[in-house]
């Protein structure tokens, strides 16, 4: 047990829960530092790295509330280290504020979202993927942010490491968006050799203190080179509007400019960041999009259409932003109707419809979050639609 | 690829949960399958009704619900009351034969196996906390849904340190043990 | 041949940003002025030293001082410098801020940072008002006083902030005035040698709207009330240092213990547990 609990990296296959296999992603991704505040469904990410912590170098800090968990992490970012924080519903919406920070000091962050039925205390135990929206412009002004859904352990592991990777690469807030479900549902994770993990570096400037700003691109990538507190930069970091050595600037063009850079250089790479997985869309008349738990019960429903003669495709979204609605349009081209299937009220269907632009139906499937949606609630749309 | 559904339920504290994770922990590790386990939160939590689905398959398993029960393992009255109709045809109910009785709702060409597992936790071996220990030996051996060594391995990495030789001694009881 | 002398603060101010917001009479550049004498006194190295600032008039002090330091969210710079002191345990980090800032919006976080014993210097200019905003009601404003959300006078009992910081468990507590620069720069030097959290507040005048809206004169004027009704009380009882409308305001140091910082009590408690296993947090990366 204890030379278990002090590797870093535990290489080899375990069966565990979403919620476990995040927090070993994140180990993996080199984070060591991690401040939250307890909350159902999410609280076992942080009571697994309580515990592998202190035997890795790495610290576990429980905080007064979420508002100060999600800055707390952001001080050791500066300090050189990767962390984030773990949250659910309640507590994503007391981050609103430090979320937006994330994104005007592009500070690289994590924050691990388990989401549950909301809204306000809601269904504390019971899944929901209700917080789309809320992680998009859920903070004031605009931004742009990074959020990717897991469907199984395995790609909770998998995908916190990306999260880690693409906040570093882009240096903005990346969420991780689970929900009860896939936290709590155990399945095989396959942990590889430190070797086949790729895990992006912090990239830290390698100018002289004088010859650098800390929000000026020199690479032209619009993602400034990052340093570490103490490293003799003397840099200053505010969420204030501010010029390319971090000093705080009032005036609208350069407010501008800074704004429009913090969406610009996410959205530049919607393409190459909007990863899906689709099945049987080439001859496809209905095409059902859904993410996280429900792609999975989604896949369930169209195994059972295509066994009725139906011609349905499965678009299973692994990153929800930035959403690539081009590419939603060119998969849904041949298509006569679109389902979405989503445990919320329509939130990721009014992505779909912006993108298919009125060609075609756009059909919801959802509740409010609580029971997983039926094979049988789509299956029935998928009928309904084909008819 | 149509995956093995299985699942366990029970009373809050019969372990049930444990014996739904060393099956899904044999199969994924220890056979290199592919196995998923939910833990069932909300309405069955009620009344300490407690379940853990418990999918199998040589494929990653998407859907992880139990719609058609291959096997179901009742630890009661009230988990099979709940269950039972979920069970296909040609399914195996492996049941706590003191704790519960089979009636007209078994649907037809299900094979039902009974055990007295805590009983024989109890007098045989002396402590009921290992009831769970020998209904998994006995579904193992009933069923083939993993192998006895797989089932054992995976035992070993889940009770608690310094149990484990007890808690195998309870499994092989169980296997050991006939049908009633 | 005439000699410039350079002001020996300079070196730790970013030159190219002056001149600041604040206004002529405003106590803010005399606290940054003692504290940067404090930090040389204390033989802090440039590059290990980390200012935190909420929002607020005392919050641009990260934005003015020449090292690494950051501007955060109103009422966050506690958390955010908790994060940041327990990545660098090398480092001397220090929360400077306003009353608003780290006694309203942020008290919790003041409370659990002094609970915890976090290694910080957590430096609090109490102006007894909002200034940035244009002077509302702070949890420090003496009862009576007038502030443009009290207009007919402060009705509510004022936080003690020593008090606060004390019964919390900060192993450092003391309070002066702008007027008492000398003795502020002798007690900073000191917070900033103190492991764990040391609070120093430092009363100042907010001349364009707390002593302009109570009719108290101007910054001269409120230098001459600290020095006429200031009274030094080192180690007085922390519940006796309340601050009443143009009262007496006690001041000193009045409080110095060693309870262990929160990195002392966790890498001592895994020490215990884990024994060789334990790696500690904080190593540089």
């Amino acid at each position: 047990m204890t030379k278990r609990e002090a590797q870093p990296l535990r290489t080899g296959l375990h069966f565990m829960n979403g919620n476990e296999a995040c927090a070993e992603g994140a180990i993996a991704a080199g984070c060591r530092f991690v401040a939250g505040y307890p909350i159902t469904p999410s609280t076992e990410v942080v009571e697994h790295l309580a515990r592998r912590f202190p035997r890795i170098g790495g610290m576990f800090i429980q905080m007064e509330d979420e508002i100060a968990s999600s800055i707390c992490f952001q001080g050791a970012v500066w300090a050189g280290h990767k962390a984030m924080t773990v949250t659910s519903g309640p507590g994503l919406s007391l981050m609103m504020e430090h979320i937006g920070f994330a994104a005007m000091t592009e500070t690289p962050s994590v924050f691990i979202n388990v989401q549950r039925a909301g809204p306000s205390t809601g269904l504390p135990t019971a899944a929901a993927q209700g917080d789309i929206m809320q992680v998009r412009w859920g903070s004031h002004g605009d931004y742009a942010i990074i959020a990717l859904c897991p469907s199984s352990p395995q790609e909770c592991f998998d995908l916190t490491i990306e999260a880690f990777n693409l906040a570093e690469r882009y240096r903005c807030p990346t969420f991780l968006m689970m929900d009860e479900t896939v936290g709590h549902m155990m399945g095989k994770v396959r942990i590889p050799d430190a070797a086949d993990l790729t895990v992006e570096p912090r990239r830290n400037t390698t100018r002289a203190p004088g010859d650098y700003q800390p929000y000026a691109t020199y690479d032209g990538s619009d993602v400034p080179e990052m340093t570490r507190a103490g490293d003799g930069h003397a840099i200053h970091v505010t969420g204030l509007t501010h010029n390319e050595k971090g000093y705080p600037d009032m005036s609208f063009a350069v407010h501008d400019a800074l704004v429009r850079r913090l969406q610009r250089k996410v959205h530049t790479h919607t393409s190459e960041l909007f990863r899906l997985e689709a099945d049987g869309l080439d001859d496809a008349d209905v095409v059902v999009v859904a993410f996280g738990i429900t792609a999975g019960i989604a896949a369930y429903a169209v195994t059972q259409a295509r066994a009725l003669g139906r011609r349905v495709g499965l678009l299973r979204l692994i990153t929800l932003w930035p959403f690539d609605e081009a590419r939603i349009r060119t998969l849904t081209a041949n298509a006569r109707a679109v389902i979405v299937a989503e445990m919320n009220l329509g939130q990721v269907c009014l992505q779909v419809s912006r993108a298919v632009q009125g060609r075609i139906p756009v059909h919801h499937i959802g509740n409010p979050g609580g029971p997983v949606i039926e094979p049988e609630e789509i299956l029935a749309a998928i009928e309904g639609a084909a008819t | 690829m149509t995956p093995i559904e299985l699942r366990c339920c029970g009373q809050g504290g019969q372990g049930v949960i444990m014996t739904g994770m060393v099956v899904g922990k044999a199969a994924a590790i220890y056979e290199d399958r592919h196995a998923t386990l939910v833990q069932s939160f909300g309405p069955e939590a009620r009344g300490s009704t407690c379940s853990a689905q418990v999918m199998i398959s040589d494929a990653p398993v998407p859907f992880p619900y139990v719609r058609h029960a291959d096997i179901l393992v009742a630890f009661s009255q009230s988990a099979y009351d709940k269950f039972v109709a979920e069970l296909k045809p040609g399914a195996t109910l492996i049941y706590e034969s003191d704790l519960l009785s089979l009636d007209n709702r078994l649907p037809q060409g299900v094979v039902a196996r009974g055990i007295g597992a805590t009983r024989i936790a109890t007098e045989v071996l002396g402590r009921r906390i290992v009831t769970n220990m020998v209904m998994l030996g006995f579904l193992v051996k009933q069923t083939g849904i993993v192998s006895k060594e797989a089932a054992i391995e995976a035992l070993r990495t889940l009770v608690p340190p310094g149990t484990s030789a007890f808690n195998i001694k309870a499994f092989e009881t169980g296997y050991q043990q006939p049908p009633e | 041949m005439t000699h410039q002398r350079q002001n020996p603060i300079e070196t730790w101010l970013r030159s190219d940003r002056m001149p600041h917001i604040w206004c002529p009479g405003c106590g803010i550049g005399t606290s940054l002025n003692c504290f940067v004498r404090a930090v040389e006194r204390a033989a802090i190295p440039k590059d290990n030293l980390f200012v935190v600032s909420g929002i607020g008039c005392t919050g641009r002090v990260a934005g003015y001082i020449d090292v690494d330091s950051f501007h955060t969210t109103h009422g966050r710079a506690i958390p955010f410098a908790t994060g940041l002191s327990l990545a660098r345990p090398d480092a001397k980090v220090v929360v400077y801020s306003g009353d608003g800032d780290l006694a309203a919006i942020g008290g919790n976080h003041l409370m659990h940072a002094a609970r915890r014993n976090v290694d910080m210097t957590v430096v609090c200019v109490n102006n007894l008002t909002y200034g940035m905003t244009g002077g509302q009601l702070t949890p420090t404003t003496p009862r009576t006083a007038v502030a443009s959300t009290t207009p007919y006078g402060n009705y509510e009992h004022p936080f003690n902030l020593p008090q606060l910081a004390d019964s919390c468990g900060a192993n450092f507590v003391a309070r002066w005035t702008v007027f008492h620069v000398r003795q502020l720069t002798r007690t900073l030097t000191k917070a900033l040698r103190t492991k764990g959290l040391s609070f120093v507040e430092i009363i100042s005048p907010c001349p364009t709207l707390y002593q302009r809206r109570n009719r108290l004169g101007d910054g001269t004027q409120t230098l001459e009330y600290y020095r006429d009704h200031s009274v030094v009380r080192h180690g007085a009882n922390t519940a006796e240092v309340d601050i009443d409308f143009q009262g007496e305001i006690t001041v000193g140091e009045f409080v110095t213990r060693e309870r262990p910082s929160l990195r002392e009590c966790y890498e001592a408690r895994m020490r215990e547990v884990l024994q060789d296993d334990f790696a500690p947090f904080g190593v540089r990366p």
